[in-house]
């Protein structure tokens, strides 16, 4: 079984093992499952390097609960000096002069980063097929996708690779790939962990956090990640909470909204089965459930298929094979230029939602599409705002689905998209939320979201960790 | 709703992407159905509400005026698939 971030880090302390022999574990580890596709690069003398200097910070005393602890950032964070390449061709060569804010946190804390995980192109994705550099699979089925955009990240976790991993999630990409490779994901509140050096999407719904197999480890990663950043305009400026330490906190009387718009026609009877019976364990801890309603859940699918692709196109212009990434090859103007290296350097996907977002935004139609998506995302996050009053978490399905096939949703760009239903609402209100796993259907991971309002990720975390308390769904590993 | 071919190209045109001819009708439809999506707005209840644009209602914080980085200009120029003495290079504009 794997450990746990607090045994691995009792371990090292205890001198029981190294990280150096951890992370070679882990390398080694990486390379017997590579037929997953979960990493675009795996770094083996810089991680070997970082863990002889985490075994001497281990001896000092502001070493942390993640050094030494071998991990993989999604492909999306820029690392100095090591390729960062959002999983597409226009990155393919791009190695960063610096290292986000994310990254940079993890290295203070000596934790060991042995290389950058697969994911969707440019993030845009719900089964990380995306990838220009393929698929990944779901180490529970290889025949099946582990979710998307940080499909790498869930199942280098899910694999046993590595104890965590970072993640971001814009429309449910810690969310629904943590449900499909049953782990741990949270997705913090907008502008708790900095956005300075994760590669853009959209800027108002892009969000850095972390998967790993518990809430516990979740915790520990979050304690690192998150914080204020001058960097970053939208980083928040406000103290994180103490994550590790309010796990243990007791659940009684916490009411917890049941959302029944999450549990609608879309959603498989096995998934629906399994997320009310981690609701009724969270019952017998002393949790109540109250029936609520969020009366415009219909309308996050179509809002959040306006803004995203409307910020992506604005965020995406930057790539225009000037300043860094791809080139076409003998351009004959300057508009050649452009048009060729964009054309050829994003994938069908990105292409799509560069398209929809550039029209959305054109001279007559930025009323009928832009602007009506900006008033129902207010009514979506208003809704939010009213359930809050009555209970303090949301409860649903992750996703209406367990993992599906390989190839079974990449011709019909709108089937893909359903597969988000019930997570793009919790970016467009900016709100954090977790996925927790909650058992199997069919052999299948299932996973149960919980939302809280801005802020409340130390309840997110101690929710799922009272819940890991009572359940052993989250040890359960795929056969290797 | 569909798409025609010239408003396909308008686009893709404004993108800075180019379409294959035997590819517009294909990408056309895929267009019109992720905007059909978008139609199921037009019957919500919006009139009046106020657009939101972000999660957070405040402004941005101000920063002073002031240089924070130093020179990386090589490093940075070091990443262009064309630069010399100090430039990016690209097609000649002006003839």
């Amino acid at each position: 079984m794997s450990a746990s971030i607090a045994q691995l880090a009792r371990a090292l302390r205890a001198h029981e093992t190294s990280s150096v022999e951890l992370t070679q574990r882990a390398l080694q580890h990486a390379r017997d499952q590579a037929s997953l596709n979960a990493f675009i690069t795996v770094n083996d003398d810089a991680a070997l390097q970082a863990a002889h200097a985490a075994d001497a910070a281990l001896a000092q005393p502001d070493a942390s609960a993640l050094t030494g602890i071998p991990f993989v950032h999604k492909d999306i964070f820029c690392t100095n000096a090591t390729r960062t390449t959002c999983a597409s061709r226009m990155l393919e060569n791009f190695v960063p002069p610096y290292d986000a804010t994310v990254v940079e946190r993890l290295a203070v804390a000596h934790a060991v980063s042995i290389g950058k995980a697969n994911m969707d192109e440019f993030a845009m994705g719900s089964s990380n097929e995306n990838s220009f550099f393929g698929a990944v699979r779901n180490p529970w089925d290889p025949t099946r996708v582990p979710g998307g955009s940080s499909g790498g990240s869930a199942a280098a976790v899910a694999a046993g690779i590595v104890a965590f991993a970072t993640a971001t999630d814009t429309g449910g990409s810690i969310r629904q790939p943590a449900a499909f490779c049953g782990v741990t994901g949270i997705k913090p509140t907008y502008g708790r962990v900095s956005r300075w050096g994760m590669i853009a999407y959209a800027s108002s719904l892009d969000c850095g956090g972390a998967i790993a197999r518990s809430a516990e480890d979740c915790a520990h990663v979050l304690a690192q990640i998150a914080g204020h950043d001058a960097r970053d305009a939208t980083s928040v400026d406000r103290p994180r909470d103490d994550y590790v330490a309010s796990l243990s906190t007791p659940i009684v009387g916490l009411r917890i909204g049941v959302a029944r718009e999450y549990f609608g026609a879309g959603v498989d009877a096995g998934v629906g089965a399994q997320v009310h019976a981690a609701l009724r364990q969270l019952e017998k801890l002393g949790a109540v459930l109250v029936d609520i309603e969020l009366a415009h859940a219909d309308l996050a699918i179509p809002a959040y298929y306006v803004i995203a692709p409307a910020e992506a196109s604005s965020n995406l212009s930057r790539y225009d094979g000037v300043r860094y990434g791809h080139r076409c090859a003998d351009p004959k103007t300057l508009e050649d230029l452009y048009t060729r290296s964009r054309s050829e350097g994003f994938g069908a996907e990105v292409q799509r939602r560069i398209l929809v977002g550039t029209y959305a935004l054109s001279a007559g139609y930025f009323d009928a599409y832009y602007l009506r998506a900006q008033r129902a995302r207010r009514l979506i996050a208003d809704d939010f705002s009213a359930a809050f009053n009555q209970v303090d978490l949301i409860a649903g399905p992750t996703a209406p689905t367990t993992a599906f096939k390989l190839g079974e949703k990449t011709s019909d760009p709108l089937a893909m998209y359903a597969a988000d239903v019930n997570t793009v609402a919790v970016n467009l209100a900016g709100l954090p939320a977790i996925s927790l796993p909650s058992g199997f259907s069919e052999g299948l991971p299932v996973g149960l979201q919980l939302i809280a309002p801005a802020f409340a990720e130390a309840r997110l975390l101690n929710v799922g960790y009272q819940l890991q308390q009572a359940t052993d769904w989250h040890f359960r590993e795929p056969s290797a | 709703m569909s798409i025609d071919p010239s408003s396909l190209r308008h686009v893709a045109r404004l993108a800075r992407l180019s379409v294959a001819e035997d590819d517009a009708p294909r990408l056309a439809g895929e267009l019109a159905r992720v905007l059909d999506l978008a139609e199921r707005l037009a019957a919500a209840p919006l009139t009046g509400v106020e657009p939101m644009a972000h999660p957070q209602a405040h402004t941005l914080f101000w920063r002073e005026d002031a240089v924070t980085e130093g020179d990386r200009a090589d490093a940075l120029l070091a990443l262009a698939p064309d630069a010399r003495a100090g430039l990016y290079l690209v097609p000649k504009v002006l003839e």
